[in-house]
């Protein structure tokens, strides 16, 4: 379908903060480490089986391990985002290449949240929901000041934008 | 505590106690019988059945009082600009409506209700957030004030463009459209359910083994294959008379109407009357569904997309949303048409293909779905018994013509078109969807693709709206075409991020 006007969709034009790149880490290692832990501990103490516990930790830990090197660098890479005066465009997912957007005009809410973790990074999330029940955008692991603002100028925008959102 | 001129507080009728009292007789005699049949096997007939009498007396006493305290607390106020519903005994509610939020007066009365003149009325907002919280039910009361409720509160000043010539009925039943029944797939389920049936109760009596004793009986003389397969026939039977018993009841008396002040109007229902109206403002398209069974007849069914219709009561859903039964598809093309307000109908305009991509992509899925487990079995086969080897023949053998046919039929359903003020887009094989999207309700776009998607050059688009099911799907469109056909539906929303392609095998990748 390359005609003369085939068109692509450019990226979103801003990158996540670095930190984001730690936080992601940190939560990829966590989640290894719980399975990890409980299955380490209970083949400490349970002698008969302690192959069967000890080999699926270690296969774990090593899976696990590998994912915190390899796919936090990836998404950062992947997860960009943009706001213009008419629209937000949100790019997410490395196999899974998912870009979202949405018109400043059907935006009803914008939410920042911070968890413990992200508190850690001063990171926060920003969530744009729109009438849709499948329509939020998520931009992960902006720097928490700057989502602040960001949330700030959405609502500004979207208080100028006239329409009722659905 | 009195409103104004208006109106004043309001209860529900107090025949509601008659129909809950005669419900829950029914309920008592519905769990009694196989109680009381399992108490006999261990005392005397009279001590059972007494136990089971008093127990059904206690359940109907006390769930009539309960509902008569709950007639008792609840009470309504139609006023000017709100209305006002007070329930609860320890927990006092009071929740209030704004009128011109209200969307929806739905009302519903089944046989019982029908016989003592009550309806159920519920009405709605279209907020599709807050779950149930948004709609109001008022459980029962008398026709006439049901009516009542359902002009006064969906009176609108007919100002918004609403055009006499469209006003009248849509659509009426033709009862030809029966033949429609019997293929969907309603009848399978109910021929298993009735197959069920029969064993579940003759269980509760201890008779099972007799039951199927007999059934060996009445087909000693023919070998096992073919009492399968006279079984298996005797069950669809059921099935089909089932499917038509069910679709009369459902569709009896069915009417779509174009009501003044921009309202739809559908009434059915030969037992169970319903009535259930949509404002077309919360209307933001039709989508035309097409089961495999009715489609292989030239059928087709209309559902409406609105929103408003909240997602969490499943079968409520199913059954508000229904606007026209299944019918010759020209006839569902027309009143989809007459519903969006096009002269020409969106639902059956001509549709562009998806690249040839998209049917490789369909056509390995679906051998993947049939040879993984034949790969299995096979193995299996080869490690334990040969059996599984010919199980695994014969699967083969038999689903992958299947698939392969399901696949390009799949592939050939894929389409997608703009018609007048509408993005069209179907697909599906075995429940085709042709979704009339009104591009003015698309509140987003959503452009996903796979790794090997962007290797195929193709995307998934997706269309989210504030109405259905909140979201649609332009399945595996070349990439090019997907977004043109996004930039094309709303225009000025999807240009400032598309840039020229550079070579066909250019992908919007990251820096």
């Amino acid at each position: 379908m390359a005609g003369e006007n085939a068109v692509r969709l450019r990226p979103p034009e801003n990158a996540v903060d670095r930190r984001a790149v730690g936080w992601w880490r940190t939560q990829c290692l966590l989640a290894t480490a719980v399975p990890v832990t409980v299955l380490g501990v209970l083949g400490a103490l349970i002698a008969p089986a302690r192959f069967w516990l000890l080999l699926p930790a270690a296969v774990l830990a090593a899976a696990g391990l590998a994912c915190t090197a390899f796919f936090p660098a990836w998404w950062y890479r992947v997860h960009r985002w943009e706001v213009t005066d008419e629209a937000v465009y949100v790019r997410t997912g490395a196999l899974w290449q998912e870009s979202r957007i949405a018109p400043m005009s059907r935006i009803q809410t914008v939410d920042t949240v911070r968890g413990p973790l992200e508190q850690l990074f001063r990171l926060a999330t920003v969530t744009v929901t729109t009438a849709s029940s499948k329509g939020a955008l998520r931009v992960e692991g902006l720097d928490h000041e700057l989502a602040a603002d960001l949330a700030e100028r959405l609502t500004a925008l979207t208080r100028a934008t006239p329409g009722d959102a659905t | 505590m009195t409103g104004g001129p208006e109106g004043e507080w309001r209860r529900l009728d107090p025949r509601t106690l008659l129909v809950t009292a005669a419900v829950l007789c029914g309920v008592a005699a519905g769990a009694g019988v196989p109680v009381a049949a399992g108490l006999s096997g261990g005392r005397p007939l009279w001590q059972a059945v007494g136990w089971v009498l008093a127990g059904a007396a206690l359940l109907v006493a006390c769930g009539t009082a309960a509902d008569w305290i709950r007639c008792r607390r609840t009470r309504y106020l139609i006023g000017p600009e709100r209305i006002d519903l007070h329930t609860g005994l320890l927990l006092l509610k009071h929740r209030s409506l704004a009128r011109d939020r209200i969307r929806s007066v739905d009302l519903t009365a089944n046989p019982l209700q029908r016989l003592l003149g009550l309806t159920k009325v519920r009405i709605g907002t279209g907020e599709s957030t807050g779950g149930g919280e948004s709609t109001l039910e008022l459980e029962l009361v008398t026709r006439a004030e049901g009516e009542r409720l359902r002009r006064e509160l969906l009176a609108r000043p007919a100002a918004s463009g609403t055009d006499p010539a469209h006003d009248g009925t849509l659509a009426v039943l033709d009862p030809r459209w029966i033949r429609y029944a019997p293929v969907s797939f309603v009848a399978p389920a109910l021929g298993g359910a009735a197959a069920g049936a029969v064993m579940q109760v003759s269980e509760w009596f201890g008779a099972q083994a007799e039951v199927i004793d007999w059934i060996g009986d009445r087909f000693e003389t023919v070998s096992l294959p073919w009492m399968i397969a006279d079984l298996v026939l005797l069950a669809t039977l059921a099935g089909a008379v089932g499917a038509l018993g069910l679709w009369v009841e459902m569709w009896w008396n069915f009417r779509l109407e174009r009501e003044p002040g921009g309202t739809l109007r559908v009434r059915r229902g030969l037992l169970t009357s319903r009535s259930v109206t949509l404002e077309e403002r919360r209307l933001r398209g039709v989508e035309r569904v097409e089961p495999l069974g009715v489609r292989l007849f030239g059928a087709a069914r209309l559902d409406a997309v609105a929103t408003g219709l909240t997602e969490d009561d499943d079968e409520k859903h199913t059954d508000l949303k229904a606007l026209l039964p299944a019918a010759p598809r020209a006839v569902a093309d027309r009143v989809a048409a007459e519903v969006l307000g096009e002269t020409a109908s969106p639902t059956s305009a001509p549709l562009a293909a998806h690249p040839r991509a998209a049917r490789g992509r369909r056509l390995r899925r679906a051998l993947a779905a049939v040879l993984l487990p034949a790969a299995v079995l096979a193995a299996l086969g080869a490690l334990l018994t040969p059996v599984l080897l010919y199980v695994a023949a014969g699967w083969t053998a038999v689903l992958v013509p299947l698939a392969v046919a399901l696949a390009l039929d799949a592939y050939r359903s894929l389409g997608h078109a703009l018609s007048g003020g509408h993005l069209v887009t179907r697909s599906g094989t075995v429940r085709r969807s042709t979704v009339a999207l009104r591009r003015t309700g698309i509140i987003g776009w959503t452009v996903k693709q796979s790794y090997f998607q962007r290797r195929a050059g193709l995307l998934t688009l997706t269309a989210t709206t504030a109405a259905g099911e909140g979201a649609y799907d332009v399945l595996d469109a070349g990439e090019a075409q997907g977004l043109g056909l996004a930039d094309r539906a709303v225009p000025g929303l999807l240009a400032p991020f598309l840039v020229p392609a550079e070579t066909p095998e250019a992908r919007p990748t990251s820096r």
